[in-house]
């Protein structure tokens, strides 16, 4: 192990250049379909990001004159029934999803997470009734689960964020949790009991640090999963309310008047989802190979 | 000297499926200030039950202390609350363990392993404590300590990450230090190197300590008095010159004829204790110890001998006690 990370770091001082950029460059070139998605990502962010300053139409603004027009040089994707140019909304779109996608999954997994390791810290009989009501939020499909939240506490996007969340808990929690029950034994978990730490800090400076890998799988996963729900909901018109630019509403709007007589305007929303949730997925499965030194082949 | 630790009857017992473990039974032992004390035994026989009982850690379920106390500075340890439990582990005795390899945090820095109970037990502040944190690791042994804080476990070598486990045992200045295996899982060499650091240590600054282990090459050195443990009992103790010089229990003499010795005229084979360490579940009647026993007589097999002294300090559980005498000459010779 020291011997190859003083040879890494040698090459890397020969090619004058950081250790860490190399590892980046390795790592590109080892998981390329990876490193696509973590572009695709990236450019997303970029888009949502700075929105205003890339798009000329107003996103939300009818126009009665523009309606149904054809992708062509004024409006590149076209414009949809009510004459807003979709590129404009997919821009716009994107900050929607990626808002949705990483608060949900973020404030998901990372509860998930606490819980999941505090599960299997205590076990015994704290573990077996913790992971039953985790069985019972789990017996729900991931969609059902959603949409019964977003029908209690209605609609508006801190509640599409917050129903979301919710079905993601007890699967990071049960992941995490297999991860942590190893962790539990392994000696320096008693080392610091005998160190007479309180049990929260153990918890979480002693054992979460050690289950990072499986919580950055569930949350990468996580991401297009919850662009997946928040486009679904959307779509089922229990998320996001018009006239906020959301690719799922985009493509309600679109997909049953207009499928045939307009294609582009549920198409491009559409391919959006697409995208954006399939490089979440490649990036997601580029880190796990990455992160867990069972399928690493070196 | 007053007694620093009273062990009193104390008894640990496993509830599983296949029957009740009978992991400590009943033993009692004290340890003075500053002393060295040893339990010996093979694996299984409750040595490191025993010690963690001390520290109350043992799991529950399925494990529980079922009676007996350990009395440290007078206080009694099984009726502290949790948070009393808590400010004596760390601070009053804390615990080295067998596996140095898995014992320390791997995405902890050593420094912060270091570092974070002394901030919890002493309330130094972090400039403090990083201070006090590199003279231990020059204590122990660590060359270039300041630039160790910042490593993380896997860059040290196993020597390494037992001086470091040592180093964090003593940094809160504990009375007694309970070493469980503490060089098991190092190669020969290191071994001594470690156990000079851990006895010089104890002397320079006046901590107990409990070493715990199966080697007797170890007790024979470092140990001020020993405690032979066989299925969960104390079956015989003495100071350590006695017991290598005048064992009075079978048990102890087996242990003894089964390592090679390199001060005697060489043998033709080892002499192993025959059979296996019984079944803690279900016990035999009378001696746990009968049925590997070469000494056995009618007696063993109905009543349980007790520890009863046969010299100063010097106390065996046996019914032969007094006619092992002759027996034990041939190994002393």
């Amino acid at each position: 192990m020291a011997v190859s990370e003083i040879t890494v770091e040698e090459v890397a001082a020969e090619r004058n250049e950081p250790s860490h950029r190399r590892a980046l460059r390795d790592w590109i070139c080892r998981k390329p379909l990876g490193a696509a998605g973590a572009f695709v990502v990236l450019f997303f962010i970029f888009l949502a990001a700075v929105a205003e300053l890339i798009t000329v139409y107003d996103p939300v603004a009818n126009s009665f004159e523009s309606m149904h027009v054809p992708p062509g040089a004024a409006h590149w994707f076209g414009t949809d029934q009510f004459g807003r140019d979709i590129l404009t909304r997919i821009i716009f779109g994107a900050r929607t999803a990626l808002l949705v996608g990483f608060l949900a999954s973020v404030v998901g997994s990372t509860l998930g997470l606490v819980l999941g390791v505090t599960s299997a810290y205590f076990g015994g009989r704290f573990d077996l009734i913790f992971q039953r009501i985790m069985d019972v939020f789990m017996s729900f499909p991931l969609i059902i689960m959603a949409l019964a939240v977003v029908s209690i506490f209605g609609t508006g996007i801190q509640n599409v964020i917050l129903a979301i969340t919710i079905p993601f808990i007890p699967r990071c929690a049960r992941v995490v949790r297999s991860s942590a029950l190893a962790v539990r034994e392994i000696p320096y978990v008693d080392a610091a009991r005998t160190l007479g730490f309180v049990h929260t800090r153990i918890i979480l400076r002693h054992m979460v640090p050690n289950v990072m890998a499986p919580y950055l799988i569930m949350l990468t996963t996580f991401m297009g999963q919850a662009i997946l729900l928040e486009a679904s909901l959307s779509y089922l018109g229990l998320g996001v309310q018009e006239p906020t630019p959301a690719w799922g509403l985009m493509l309600q709007g679109g997909a049953e008047e207009y499928a045939e007589s307009a294609p582009w305007i549920p198409i491009f929303p559409g391919l959006a989802i697409t995208t954006a949730v399939f490089a979440f997925n490649l990036f997601g499965d580029a880190l796990r190979d990455t992160l867990d030194p069972r399928l690493r082949s070196e | 000297m007053p007694n620093l630790l009273e062990v009193r009857d104390l008894k640990t017992q496993f509830f599983t499926s296949s029957g009740t473990v009978r992991a400590v039974d009943g033993i009692s032992y004290d340890v003075e200030e500053g002393e060295t004390v040893a339990l010996v035994g093979e694996s299984g026989c409750g040595k490191s039950v025993s010690a963690l009982s001390i520290l109350r850690l043992i799991p529950n379920p399925p494990g529980r202390i079922v009676g007996g106390s350990v009395r440290f500075m007078g206080q009694n340890l099984l009726d502290l609350n949790d948070e009393g439990i808590r400010h004596v582990r760390g601070r009053q005795i804390s615990m080295v363990f067998q596996e140095p390899m898995t014992s320390l945090n791997p995405v902890l820095t050593i420094g912060l392993q270091l570092t974070e109970m002394m901030e919890l037990h002493l309330g130094l502040n972090n400039e403090e404590a990083t201070r006090k944190a590199a003279e231990y690791l020059d204590m122990v042994g660590i060359a270039d300590s300041k630039r160790r804080l910042k490593q993380y476990p896997h860059h040290l070598s196993g020597g390494m990450r037992q001086r470091v486990m040592i180093a964090m045992a003593l940094c809160c200045e504990p009375r007694l230090i309970i070493a469980d295996e503490p060089t098991t899982a190092l190669d020969v060499t290191i071994q001594a190197q470690i156990l000079e650091v851990m006895k010089d240590l104890s002397q320079r600054l006046g901590v107990a300590l409990i070493i715990i282990t199966h080697n007797l090459g170890v007790v024979a050195r470092y140990a001020d008095r020993v405690n032979v443990m066989y299925a969960g009992k104390i079956i015989e103790r003495g100071n350590a010159r006695d017991i290598y010089k005048n064992p009075r229990h079978p048990y102890t003499l087996g242990l003894l004829h089964s390592v090679p010795r390199m001060d005697l005229p060489r043998k033709e084979k080892l002499d192993p204790i025959d059979g296996q360490p019984p079944d803690l579940t279900k016990l035999p009647e009378g001696c746990a110890f009968r049925v590997r026993c070469r000494y056995e007589v009618e007696k063993c097999g109905v009543e349980v001998p007790h520890l009863e002294s046969i010299g100063t300090g010097h106390l065996s559980a046996c019914w032969q006690k007094n006619d092992l005498h002759n027996a034990a000459a041939g190994v002393s010779s």
